[in-house]
């Protein structure tokens, strides 16, 4: 085993997933941090680091009893969680803290003393320079690139409208999956125009839940109840908080950055991975991620996906929780993908891929404002 | 499109002069004196060689339809708009709408060209719109 090595020794979700009415936002993340220290075998005063977003690590530390050595609040967006496992691992690597833990818990759609997304005001230039133009949220921004990509490849609105149909088939095995019955793209294409020409079913759920992880030493993670997940590699980048000014409508720069990173880290090469997770809160998250990834050539994923590549029984398992647009989606979603991830690596997932040893977890946040991706093996590096 | 709702959007010391310009009708894009490129949104400085020798410049209007959606998500009264992002013959882009046209799949065709419009958004605001350039 390297010297510095770092394991997720515990994660969990929330107890309940979708519609919680009766837990607040931070008692989302609490739920979701006891399950992860039950998970783990630990105890609050066991742990000396903690992350979140969403919340101030302030709000989380004390609800839970935790008096940190080292706390961390990046925000940015849906993939904070991936940023988190890579900031603590080099402070643990660094000595700032031993046991590290990671909270998610959003009431995304019972809006139980939710926060919210924080916004710059009337004066930012997103007030001045985009929402004057009538977006409305993520749906009416987010989605704003995919005409583009379809037209420089060339690419039929069924090779995206294809993503929701392929993701299902992994929710149908997920009891936990707030959508379970199979769809088609006549489903897909008969579901509410969004913004077009994204359909109801191209874009994610809006349900409530949370997720934590707990990452320590590897060397320590031997003596823990959980198979350890050792963390081989990690990345991460930001680009354009505004849609409108990102590089290339076509490829994410915050994507490519990021991923080159953990690869490199890793020292793997893609035929190494043997599980898949890409952040999909829209249908075209997952065409980009495995173009900027490097798992297809640019504009090739949409048939990747189509040939049943990335489908129960593919050689790329995907998503195999059922993804934002299938399994939950709280606003952000990072959490539940690596979630997924630590489950594939460990052989206890609902729709569980056989021999799993390594996964590559990727995510995006503010639309495609930032990025993270974390590599996981279930062998010691 | 219909009218929207009054939400109202105000410049700052880095952005007065764009706001400035476009109620006088004029597209104001701030170009880099040692580099040369343009750059948008406004700020004091060139984002690609960080010089603070920079020029408003009053550019052609004249740009390309680069991508979109059709929003259905509406408040009261309005009808499926596009959401667009335009790129300026000058380079950058911006997002904005295209009006003078159907909101429909069939008129909204990437790369089409189109020339910009100014519509008054409220007292202190003129946005830039685009509409398709006359043949
Ligand atoms: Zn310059």
């Amino acid at each position: 085993m390297k010297s510095k090595s770092i394991a997720i020794v515990g994660a969990a979700e929330t107890t309940k997933l979708g519609v919680i009415p009766d837990m607040s936002e931070i008692m989302l993340h609490a739920d979701a941090a006891l399950n992860a220290m039950t998970d783990a075998g630990l105890k609050p005063s066991d742990i000396d680091g903690v992350a979140t977003a969403g919340m101030w690590p302030t709000d989380l530390a004390h609800y839970l009893g935790i008096t940190p050595t080292w706390a961390d609040g990046t925000m940015v967006g849906g993939c904070s969680f991936m940023l988190h496992v890579r900031h603590a691992a080099a402070a643990i690597n660094d000595g700032l803290c031993n046991t590290v833990l990671i909270t998610h818990g959003e009431s995304g759609r019972s809006r139980v003393a939710a926060a919210g997304f924080p916004g710059g005001g009337r004066q930012s230039l997103l007030a001045q320079f985009e929402q004057p133009y009538g977006i409305m949220g993520p749906p009416t921004m987010f989605t704003i690139p995919a005409l583009r990509y379809l037209k420089k490849y060339n690419v039929h609105l069924d090779r995206l409208a294809n993503v929701a149909v392929i993701q299902r088939e992994w929710a149908s095995r997920n009891p936990r999956a707030t959508n379970r019955e199979l769809i088609t793209l006549d489903d897909v294409y008969k579901s509410r125009v969004i913004a077009w020409p994204f359909h109801k079913l191209m874009c994610c759920l809006v349900t409530d839940g949370g997720g934590a992880l707990i990452l320590t030493k590897a060397e320590r993670a031997k003596d823990m109840p959980q198979k350890p997940v050792y963390i081989m590699g990690t990345g991460e980048s930001v680009e354009s908080p505004m849609i409108s000014q990102m590089e290339d409508f076509t490829t994410s720069k915050a994507f490519r950055v990021s991923a080159k990173k953990a690869f490199g880290e890793a020292g793997i090469s893609h035929a190494d991975v043997d599980h898949l997770m890409i952040y999909d809160a829209f249908a075209h998250l997952p065409l980009y991620g495995l173009e900027d990834l490097g798992f297809c050539k640019p504009g090739e994923a949409g048939d990747f996906i189509w040939e049943r590549n990335t489908a129960p029984g593919g050689k790329l398992p995907v998503n195999t929780n059922g993804g934002g647009l299938s399994y939950m989606h709280s606003g952000m979603y990072g959490m539940y993908a690596l979630q997924e991830s630590v489950r594939q690596v460990r052989g206890t997932a609902a729709a569980q891929v056989p021999d799993v040893k390594l996964s590559v977890c990727h995510g995006v946040g503010g639309m495609f404002a930032a990025s993270g991706t974390i590599i996981m093996s279930n062998e010691a590096p | 499109m219909s009218k929207q709702p009054k939400f109202s959007p105000a410049a700052t010391p880095e952005t007065q002069h764009y706001w400035d310009g476009t109620k006088r009708g004029e597209l104001l894009i701030q170009q880099c004196d040692a580099c040369a490129s343009y750059y948008f949104p406004p700020r004091p400085f060139c984002p690609k060689c960080a010089s603070r020798k920079v020029t408003a410049k009053k550019v052609s209007g004249k740009a390309t339809l680069y991508s979109y959606v059709i929003s259905h998500q509406l408040r009261a009264g309005q009808e499926p708009f596009a959401i667009a992002v335009v790129e300026l013959a000058e380079g950058p882009r911006m997002m904005s709408n295209i009006i003078g046209c159907p909101q429909t799949p069939e008129a909204l065709q990437l790369d089409m060209p189109l020339e910009v419009a100014f519509e008054e958004w409220d007292e202190n605001i003129t946005l830039p719109k685009f509409r398709p350039a006359k043949a």
